[in-house]
């Protein structure tokens, strides 16, 4: 009787709370259903950058760059005249913002796949970026490429990442190949344009994948050039304490031009040995920023004089573009910190990435990488001198062009292409 | 021109080679007396360079100046480190020592980057800037300064060492740590002078360094490494063989950069260190 009575009350108990179960389990499944486009709110990237270790000064400054960028998108820069500045967010996608998911890599190609798989599998990002070292990227575009999810990189520059045909990778940034060339275009530019005499030429490289590439770059263009002879080809160990052997045999040799992959370290280093030795070849040329860089120049004051960088940007070019200027602002007030190449062409891998991401309309893989690949870039959106954006279909963007830049009075000046130049080009190179 | 190239080959090499003797022997010392390897021993380089920059940055003094207070203070560090982390761990397992001092190699490493952040910073302009031209042989003044440093503490360490009751003590503790108990000498107190000297080496090659070489929070790493194969090159605990095996690296890496290749700058001083370790494993001038 007392079971009985107890069996009806929780039935009629549940009869009058029906329709508030109801409702709740509708609310529940309504917010189920609605959360996949409440994802679309925040668009995820990891970005892999080199934070601790050898080169964390350059990892940090790069993602700094991408950081910016990030903002600029978000809407926290709503004056500016660069895309998404205005509206904030992506209106191609309601609006949405971005959100950045960081790793440090530490240079090294396992732990740099190993984040990259972390950031895909656990924190679901729909797109890669970085690496600066070229040989994370190569690990990381692998990982990428098995997991089909679009990884860009705006400053990792050794050329075979592009030539292996993968259709997840897209590289904003010439490669080594492309920019070899332009030392050879420069140095003959010279000798035709201003009765120069530059005949041998030494190449300095260091030992990574980078390093490497551009040294065997460098030595396949003699042939196109015959002009110039080889003198030399050292490679030496990054991170190394001294570099006096490798001075001496660049003395002994009595190259016209010595030609340098370095990064910030064993540039200083080489240039204070130039200095001690007395070494003065016409001209001291290199790749990438390490010689024209804020490190470099806070370092060797005015010893860092004179140094000519093939670059890809410049804060003189300021005049050719107002949005260099503009970002160039944003960067120096934000981490109180000139900008200097290799930031500014990671903000522009950013903005191509992000640009596709709000064609496609999706965070949809497939159809970034659809965007991407139709990705045309006019170069006044750009904050780099290039004629534009446009992947060939190894992922390569084919409208790159490269300028030289050589410091005077502790500032970087453009002076090559002749027509571009922003400063007279000193040759040969004056004493340190 | 071959015999001038000949000299200033053996002169660079000379000069670099005085340098990671001067960092190997503080390594030796306090293997030789106390029983530990100091991981963090690249780091301590490191904070004598951050030191040395600081006070020409802020206060304008030449690295020259700063010099004899770097080791002073080097020396208290050595000891407060020894007092405050390395006495809790001696009696414990060989790995609590390791991890000791390679926790504190990564501690301190971490620091200098929250600190000082991971730039690049260089002396420009010292006492010692310039060079120095002796027939056809150019001579880079901090280099040479570096080498007669180097060779004075390392000659001065050794005079200590052997001509000093101190000293005496120290070997004492190191050849015979219950004999040395005995005798009435107190391990502890040598144990502590083993790593406050160890330190302030290290700070005068900090100091010297500084002269041309840029400090940044990994410096030490670059360094140390090339300590470690010394100090095993010449023998554990050997402060004689840690200088001869330092001069050896130092030349050695010089001429093979030279005649060899550049990336192969380190193949034949691994080599004659592999050899050593093979063929006489107690190094050079170690002990049986």
């Amino acid at each position: 009787m007392e079971q009985h009575l107890g069996v009806r009350m929780v039935a009629g108990d549940l009869c009058r709370k029906l329709p508030l179960l109801l409702g709740v389990a509708l609310i529940i499944a309504g917010a189920t259903s609605v959360s996949p486009a409440r994802g679309q709110d925040v668009v995820r990237i990891g970005a892999l950058y080199p934070l601790s270790g050898a080169v964390a000064k350059s990892g940090e400054d790069t993602l700094n760059a991408i950081r910016l960028a990030v903002d600029v998108i978000n809407g926290k820069y709503p004056d500016s005249n660069l895309p998404f500045a205005k509206p904030g967010g992506l209106p191609g996608l309601k609006g949405a913002k971005i959100e950045l998911i960081t790793a440090d890599h530490q240079g090294s190609p396992e732990i740099g796949a190993a984040e990259a798989e972390r950031m895909i599998t656990q924190q679901k990002v729909v797109a890669l970026i970085g690496t600066f070292h070229s040989s994370v990227a190569l690990t990381v575009s692998q990982v990428a490429e098995r997991n089909e999810i679009p990884f860009m990189t705006g400053e990792s520059e050794a050329t075979p990442l592009t030539e292996r045909g993968y259709k997840w990778l897209f590289r904003t940034t010439p490669t080594s190949l492309n920019q070899a060339r332009d030392f050879f275009v420069f140095l003959r530019d010279l000798n035709t344009k201003r009765d120069q005499k530059v005949k041998t030429i030494a190449i300095v490289h260091e030992n990574t994948l980078w390093g490497q590439e551009f040294g065997t770059a460098m030595e396949s263009y003699f042939k196109e050039f015959p002009e110039f002879t080889m003198v030399a080809n050292i490679g030496y160990q990054q991170g190394t304490t001294d570099v006096t052997s490798e001075v001496q045999r660049l003395i002994s040799l009595k190259p016209d031009v010595v030609v340098h992959a370095s990064y910030d370290a064993e540039a200083i280093l080489f240039a204070k040995t130039y200095k001690q030795y007395n070494f003065a070849p016409q001209g001291i040329l290199a790749i990438g920023a390490a010689f024209g860089s804020t490190a470099f120049r806070n370092a060797l004051k005015d010893d860092a004089n004179f140094f000519l960088v093939r670059e890809h940007w410049s804060l003189d070019l300021a005049g050719t573009n107002p949005l260099i200027a503009q970002v160039a602002k944003m960067y120096q007030d934000k981490y109180n910190k000139a900008m200097d190449g290799t930031p500014a062409r990671s903000f522009q891998g950013m903005m191509t990435l992000v640009d596709a991401i709000n064609r496609a309309g999706s965070t949809e893989p497939a159809a970034i990488q659809k965007a991407l690949q139709q990705t045309d870039l006019p170069p006044a959106s750009l904050i780099m001198p290039w004629e534009g954006v446009k992947f060939d279909a190894k992922g390569q963007n084919t409208k790159t062009r490269g300028i030289f830049v050589q410091t005077i009075n502790g500032k970087p000046a453009t002076v090559w292409p002749f027509e571009m130049a922003q400063s007279k080009l000193n040759w040969p190179k004056p004493a340190m | 021109m071959t015999v001038e190239l000949l000299i200033q080959l053996l002169v660079s090499g000379l000069g670099m080679g005085f340098i990671f003797a001067l960092i190997a022997i503080g390594l030796a010392l306090i293997y030789g007396v106390v029983g530990v390897v100091n991981f963090a021993h690249g780091e301590f380089l490191m904070v004598s360079m951050y030191a040395t920059y600081l006070a020409f940055a802020l206060g304008g003094l030449d690295p020259l100046v700063t010099l004899p207070f770097v080791a002073v203070a080097m020396f208290g560090f050595g000891i407060a480190v020894y007092y405050v982390l390395m006495r809790r761990v001696l009696g414990a397992a060989l790995h609590a020592q390791i991890f000791a001092t390679f926790g504190l190699m990564v501690f301190m490493q971490a620091a200098a980057q929250f600190i000082f952040g991971a730039d690049y910073f260089s002396i420009d302009h010292s006492l010692l800037s310039g060079v120095l031209h002796i027939g056809g042989i150019t001579l880079p003044m901090p280099q040479i300064a570096a080498a007669a440093g180097a060779l004075l503490c390392t000659v001065g360490l050794y005079a200590f060492v052997f001509r000093t009751g101190p000293g005496r003590a120290l070997r004492a503790v190191s050849q015979d740590r219950v004999a040395a108990l005995t005798m009435g000498i107190d391990a502890d107190r040598m144990n502590a002078l083993a790593w406050g000297l160890a330190s302030a080496c290290v700070g005068v090659a900090g100091s010297l360094l500084s002269n041309f070489y840029y400090v940044f929070p990994r410096v030490g790493a670059v360094f140390v490494l090339v300590a470690y194969v010394t100090v095993a090159l010449g023998g554990f605990g050997s402060i004689s063989g840690a200088l001869v095996a330092g001069i050896i690296m130092g030349v050695l890496q010089v001429m093979s950069g030279f005649f060899l290749t550049s990336t192969l700058k380190f193949v034949p001083v691994y080599l004659l260190y592999l050899g050593v370790v093979l063929f006489r494993p107690r190094g050079l001038l170690g002990r049986q």
